[in-house]
């Protein structure tokens, strides 16, 4: 079984629990929905008819939900206020789906300044502020209860006719590089072939989590008094008498306010049922997202030989996935001694950015180390989690990434960035941090230190970004610089600087550095030993002048030759 | 930034106009002579001319537009059809009211949504779950529901808080804020349910972020990169939906503040509508509409106040 056929079942039945939730739900509303088209029919009294030798009786066999203050049958008072309130969702849904139906398709279609005036007013609907308005109307139409469900449904269509043109905006693309285009069909027949079944979908998810508005406003008005004919109620209005018995039937309230409740939560249920699968559905189209849980380590802990070394991998084994995981990195073994340079080399997909994650405790959540060790020292940080790692990340262990620009927290200066990292992982007190922030970014080589500081990271050349991120690596005074690709994504003549950089630490502090790369040219300039991995598992290792000259494996022959610089330069 | 400002003032106007002219281009749907409609038969010739002038009914509809415009331009709203009190000076006095319900219902969904959404995102499944369901049914409740629920328990059963009516924050503040707690309960739920599932979603999109793992792997504590980085970056997702969640408690004070008999906006529209108030009900409608767009006038200035790229320009 593969990662992507594990992810399948996973999402499917995902799916499927969502699912069974929303049936129900359907099945709840479509039943309450005919018990109150058949009230006339099914109801055991008529919801008017008072016996006020029986007011407000909590259930009994006679009268299944107790009577009201009228001693009127709460059943049927149910059953027949359920007309007026989903007649006036169902008047307020349609306009809603007409209206975002229409205009969302004419402004998808046409484009244009006709687009433009559309979306202004949908922009414009979207911002008012709805109900006062739905109120202007009840006024104007003395307490007409049918415009104002219209002139709901028009003022909340606005947020519908944005995702219908969104849908159609889409689906044109899709069309243009297909042949339906060019082949001609004419567009009312585009339409019908193409557009519509394409906005279904969305238009039944935004209709649906709509008619749970449309009630919470159907029955706020209900529960005013507004657009109520008495005696017959609305589930609202049976809210609003309920409120007037509280102290002597809080029954009332729980059955009245109950079936509102009830009623829209299976219309939220309903609608984030549909939304999980069309993202099902479109995951499935685009590929996979592998998830899983941590598994536990098959071996035990011996415990680890003295060594001088700052970093031991022993027999590395990383999965991603569960049941089964799929092991990404096999058998893995290397170290890395105080002042060495080490070379990680490999194309993308060969394992060796998942195994430097691994030895700082960053794995992503779905992959896991599922056999072998990692001493960093003589410590093993196999199985830490993040307070764990607390004297070791930052003290012992730094990490520069491969792209300095993001590497940033955008909305922090340089200097808060560096004081944060100073206070967590060095013992700098901090009266004197600033100062020591300060000789940091000197020593990575920054002019005008005092001025970088102040900056944010948007304001920095990558190079400098790249420095300032070296500097933060540096603040803890670690032994062991993890480099992640740190010149790929830099300019050859500021990736000559940062390596420059790199040499001198390591000649003037002893800094041992793991430098992972694809880039062979850059191995050869910097490292003193290298280590080539291929689909997880390393195929070659030696010193760099040894590798280079007589190659033994086919796959680093062919990075070399794949490498002009290095063909050509040396 | 001043361009942003600009931008969106300009925007208002539309806005401005659009609610002005719907409330009162409506009055003229209504069917027959609105004058006699509203005061009903037993008007006297006086009271239906009086109204007919306070509606502008005399003059072409085009007319009576511009005058009604330019009144509210000069901050004359007109006349109450009831009561004949000063619509301007009515919504001033009960604005107060309203504004605490919904900044204190904001608020509060605010602060405890920020906690749920934190602790769904950092301790796993049990609490995330709890979020969820919380969200699904915090949003279905009816929020008068909930109100005359909470009123049952706490005022009527427990006699704690007051179950209705409201006091001046001037006359005393304790009293004040105890005749707000319930309202500010029920008007917050929904809010809560929906900032902590932005708080989640926007935490832990954040922490999987290169710069919380350049700051994590240079030994920043996770609580630091929870509580700092990965919510300060997941701000702007956060400022939008309180600009969201505040207008969408314009419409949901109208019930509350029926439920309470507090005497804010939202009961005056109330009231105003089934009198068939017109000048009144206008009045309300701007009011909210000048609300709305002040709110997301906010929205946009923290947008260039929490992107650094903006600000420092």
């Amino acid at each position: 079984m593969t990662v992507t056929q594990i992810v399948d079942t996973r999402v499917r039945g995902g799916r499927l629990g969502t699912n069974a939730l929303a049936i129900v739900a359907l099945a709840f509303v479509v039943l309450v929905a005919i018990a109150v088209a058949l009230a006339p029919v099914i109801s055991p009294y008529g919801y008017n008819d008072q016996d006020l030798a029986r007011f407000l009786e909590w259930p009994s066999a006679d009268h299944l939900l107790g009577t009201d203050s009228l001693g009127r049958d709460i059943l049927t008072r149910l059953l027949w206020g359920g007309q007026p309130t989903l007649l006036g969702v169902l008047v307020a849904v349609l306009t809603f789906v007409v209206v975002g139906v229409l205009l969302g398709i004419v402004a998808g279609t046409l484009g244009g300044w006709v687009d433009a005036l559309i979306s202004g007013i949908a922009d414009i609907l979207m911002s008012l502020p709805g109900v006062v308005l739905i109120f202007a109307v009840l006024a104007i139409f003395d307490q007409d209860l049918t415009p104002a469900m219209i002139t709901l449904g028009f003022l909340g269509s606005g947020s519908l006719v944005r995702v219908v043109r969104a849908t159609v905006l889409g689906v044109r693309g899709e069309l243009f590089v297909s042949a339906a285009i060019v082949s001609g069909l004419g567009s009312v027949r585009l339409m019908a072939r193409h557009i519509l079944p394409a906005v279904v979908g969305p238009v039944v998810i935004q209709a649906s989590l709509f008619a749970g508005a449309a009630l919470a406003v159907q029955s706020g008005l209900g529960f005013l008094g507004l657009g109520v004919h008495p005696p017959l109620p609305t589930w609202g209005s049976m809210v609003g008498e309920a409120a007037a018995n509280l102290a002597k039937a809080p029954w009332l309230l729980v059955v009245s306010g109950g079936i509102i409740t009830l009623v829209s939560l299976a219309l939220a249920l309903i609608g984030d049922g549909l939304r999980d699968v069309d993202a099902a559905r479109r995951r499935s189209d685009r590929g996979r997202a592998p998830i899983a849980a941590r598994t536990s380590r098959a071996d035990g802990g011996t415990p680890p030989e003295p060594s001088d070394a700052v970093l031991r991998v022993q027999d590395l084994e990383i999965s991603f996935g569960d049941s089964p995981p799929v092991a990404v990195v096999r058998g893995v073994s290397f170290e890395v001694q105080p002042g060495e340079i080490l070379g990680l080399v490999g194309e993308s997909g060969s394992g060796k950015t998942v195994t430097t994650l691994a030895t700082l405790g960053l794995l992503p959540g779905n992959a896991a180390i599922t056999a072998g060790r990692i001493l960093i020292g003589q410590d093993d940080v196999t199985e830490l989690d993040d307070r764990g790692f607390a004297g070791i990340r930052g003290r012992r262990t730094g990490l520069i990434s491969q792209e300095p620009m993001v590497a940033l927290d955008p909305l922090f200066t340089v200097g808060s960035q560096l004081l944060e990292v100073l206070k967590y992982a060095s013992d700098v007190p901090a009266s004197q941090r600033r100062a020591r922030a300060m000789q940091l970014l000197s020593l990575v080589h920054l002019p005008d230190p005092e001025a970088v500081m102040r900056r944010f990271p948007h304001e920095l050349s990558g190079g400098m970004a790249q420095r300032v991120v070296i500097a933060t690596a540096l603040a803890g005074d670690p032994e062991l610089l993890i480099a992640d690709e740190p010149t790929t994504a830099l300019d050859v003549t500021v990736q000559a600087g940062i390596l420059d950089l790199l040499r001198e630490l390591r000649r003037e502090r002893g800094l041992a550095v793991l430098f992972v790369t694809h880039d062979l040219a850059v191995v050869a300039d910097i490292c003193d030993r290298v280590i080539v991995m291929e689909k997880g598992v390393i195929v070659e290792s030696g010193l760099v002048d040894d590798l280079f000259a007589d190659p033994r494996e086919p796959y680093t022959r062919e990075l070399i030759a794949s490498t002009p610089r290095l063909v050509d330069g040396r | 930034m001043l361009r942003l400002i600009a931008r969106r003032v300009l925007l208002s106007i539309p806005l401005l106009v659009a609610v002005t002219a719907i409330t009162f281009f409506l009055q003229s749907l209504i069917p027959g002579d609105p004058a006699r409609s509203l005061l009903g038969g037993s008007a006297t010739q006086e009271q239906l001319d009086a109204l007919r002038q306070t509606l502008h009914l005399d003059q072409p509809v085009l007319i009576q537009y511009r005058d009604y415009l330019a009144g509210v331009l000069h901050g004359d709203l007109g006349r109450s059809i009831f009561t004949g009190e000063d619509v301007g000076q009515t919504l001033a006095n009960r604005l107060p009211v309203s504004l605490s319900l919904i900044i204190g219902g904001t608020v509060v969904a605010l602060l405890i949504g920020i906690l749920l959404g934190v602790l769904s995102a950092t301790r796993g499944r049990a609490v995330a779950r709890f979020v969820d369901v919380f969200s699904l049914v915090g949003g279905a409740l009816p929020n008068f529901w909930v109100g005359l629920i909470l009123a049952s328990f706490f005022a009527v059963t427990l006699l704690l808080l007051p179950a209705t009516g409201y006091v001046p924050f001037e006359f005393s503040p304790s009293l004040w804020a105890s005749s707000l707690i319930l309202p500010v309960a029920a008007l917050s739920l929904s809010g809560i349910a929906t900032i902590a599932k932005v708080v989640r979603d926007g935490i832990s999109t954040a922490m999987t972020q290169d710069f919380i793992r350049t700051l994590r792997a240079a030994g920043v504590p996770r609580r630091v990169l929870i509580w700092r980085h990965a919510l300060r970056n997941s701000a702007v997702s956060l400022v939008t939906v309180v600009g969201v969640i505040f207008v969408a408690s314009l419409s949901g004070t109208i019930l509350v503040e029926n439920v309470f008999v507090l005497p804010g906006l939202g009961s005056l529209a109330v009231t105003a509508t089934s009198r068939q108030d017109i000048p009144v009900i206008q009045g309300v409608a701007l009011a909210f509409t000048i609300v709305t767009i002040v709110v997301n006038l906010l929205v946009d200035v923290s947008y260039g106040l929490l992107n650094p790229k903006v600000r420092t320009r």
